[in-house]
């Protein structure tokens, strides 16, 4: 169980989160939306022990987290940045498992059916500066996934891949994660994707970021692109978390809303 | 282009008699003893000395500033602790540690190697900080995030990436390492060594034979440089191909 209690995080004096709470079950998808600049990154980074946040807690399983959490995985929103070019997609994503005391070959295999999953085992040889954007943000993704965290943390992971590949990713991540039990933490501007996504989807306000709204998305599961779109509780869902998302650049939005929203 | 039409001013003011063959050879009188050096045995074993020098000092620096510059790039309390002795050290010149380095060292092949090592330990030490410190930090949270230790991280990421710088350095260093072993040869003597070989060419006023060795040297110079260029861009390839904004 992971719990953000009064998370907050200033750089230098830019107050970028502000007390930020927020309880994310084991095994559950939950994904954040929120305007740009809002500290979705920051959040992210402050879970993974990557930035010492200024204020409040991250606890897991209730001990805080001091560094970073064992078995997690990040897929960065600067995904090319944090893949290695001397290495290929197959050795960058094999990478991580040495934490896992695999041997060379059990390694290759592992990365090789992670790529194959993402679309990409014709490409595995292939280094990440010969790549597409979208490609590079496949093999992180699927790097994050060779890895079976037990906590998954993804930072706009399908912002550079084509509709079609987008929905396969979401559909191979949720897959993923059912059956390994991850926790996902996923950030996305995507106000469909959000809710089809998540099972809950958490909005945050403008900067400096607070959690504004917290909504249960209690849709049928496992999803389906076509029929769970269609269903008119996602339809409700998505203008919910549409209106909250919008109300929030409107700056229309306020504290009465968000219980409004949150007692549903 | 330039250097053959020189060479040929030359040959030409040497035998029309503007330039006196005895203060300065022909041109071809030296490439024919260029020519001679390369299967005179004599003159191959002072070569494989030299090289030997140059070949263990560019060991032995890199064995060194590597690691050295890995710490002081990665640990900064390490770097502005050792910055004053660092910047005392680096612009004595090599040249002026030579006396000092024929006292400290009986074996003259140690002794050369000592103060190469000396000259060809700066362009390394100092290359491979900046590359350690060029290191994107995404790249190395990429790794912390999955739980690896600080070890991991120099060994697997810091490294890796400076390389390239590294290796910079490195080919730098084996020039320095050159000029500073035929130096050390050329002042202290001893009985191998091209420098050894120039000295007595010298004092029996052989000035084709000086030239024709010294032409030797800044080949191997610049064959060194050129096999570590051709090696930097092969082994560096991504490296070279993100920069030219390949993607
Ligand atoms: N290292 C830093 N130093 C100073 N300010 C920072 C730093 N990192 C982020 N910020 C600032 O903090 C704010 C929040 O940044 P963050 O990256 O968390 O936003 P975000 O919600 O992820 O934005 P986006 O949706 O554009 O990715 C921004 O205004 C940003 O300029
Ligand atoms: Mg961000």
């Amino acid at each position: 169980m992971l719990e953000l209690v009064d998370l907050t995080h200033r750089y230098g004096t830019y107050h970028a989160i502000d007390r930020i709470n927020l309880t994310v079950k084991q095994g559950e998808v939950v994904c954040v939306v929120g305007p740009s600049g809002c500290g979705k990154s920051t959040l992210l980074r402050s879970i993974a022990g990557l930035i010492k946040p200024t204020g409040g807690a991250v606890l897991l399983d209730g001990r805080p987290v001091e560094s970073t959490p064992d078995n997690l995985a990040v897929v960065f929103q600067d995904y090319s940045r944090s893949l290695y070019p001397w290495l290929s997609a197959l050795a960058n994503v094999g990478l991580p498992l040495r934490r896992r005391g695999m041997s060379r070959k059990a390694r290759d295999e592992a990365a090789m059916a992670a790529l194959t999953e993402v679309g990409l085992g014709a490409a595995a040889g292939k280094f990440p500066w010969e790549m597409s954007g979208g490609m590079q943000q496949r093999v992180s993704i699927a790097r994050a996934l060779a890895y079976r965290p037990s906590l998954l943390l993804m930072d706009e992971p399908f912002g550079s891949v084509d509709a079609q590949t987008r929905e396969e990713l979401e559909d191979l991540v949720l897959r993923v994660c059912a059956h390994h039990g991850m926790t996902i933490l996923l950030i996305t501007h995507d106000v469909d994707e959000s809710v089809y996504v998540g099972d809950r989807v958490v909005v945050l306000s403008k900067a400096p970021g607070h959690v504004v709204g917290d909504l249960t998305v209690d849709l049928p599961g496992p999803r389906d692109q076509i029929r769970t779109r269609e269903l008119d509780a996602f339809v409700k869902l998505r203008a919910d978390v549409g209106r909250m998302v919008r109300g929030m650049s409107a700056r229309r939005f306020d504290n009465g809303m968000t219980h409004e929203v949150e007692t549903r | 282009m330039g250097a053959t039409g020189l060479l040929v001013i030359l040959e030409v003011a040497g035998r029309t008699g503007v330039i006196d063959t005895g203060f300065l050879p022909l041109v071809s009188t030296v490439l024919a003893r260029a020519a001679e050096l390369a299967v005179d045995g004599e003159f191959l074993t002072h070569g494989l000395a030299s090289m030997e020098a140059w070949f263990w000092a560019l060991v032995v620096t890199i064995a060194v500033a590597v690691p050295a510059g890995l710490l002081l790039g990665v640990v900064r309390p390490v770097e502005s602790a050792t910055r004053p002795l660092i910047e005392f050290l680096r612009p004595i010149p090599s040249v002026a540690l030579i006396p000092l380095a024929i006292l400290l060292f009986q074996n003259p092949m140690h002794m050369r190697m000592s103060v190469a090592v000396y000259a060809a330990t700066w362009p390394v030490l100092i290359n491979t900080i900046y590359g350690v410190r060029d290191v994107d930090p995404l790249a190395k949270e990429t790794l912390r995030s999955f739980g690896f230790g600080p070890g991991t991280v120099v060994m697997r990421v810091v490294l890796p990436s400076a390389a390239p710088f590294i290796a910079t350095g490195v080919r730098l260093a084996a020039s320095v390492a050159i000029i500073l072993v035929v130096t050390a040869e050329v002042v202290a003597g001893g009985i191998s060594g091209v420098g050894v070989f120039i000295n007595t060419a010298g004092s029996g006023n052989r000035v084709d034979l000086m030239i024709a060795a010294t032409a030797w040297v800044g080949l191997f110079g610049i064959a060194v440089n050129a096999l570590l260029v051709a090696a930097e861009k092969r082994v560096f390839r991504w490296h070279h191909n993100r920069l030219a904004g390949v993607s």
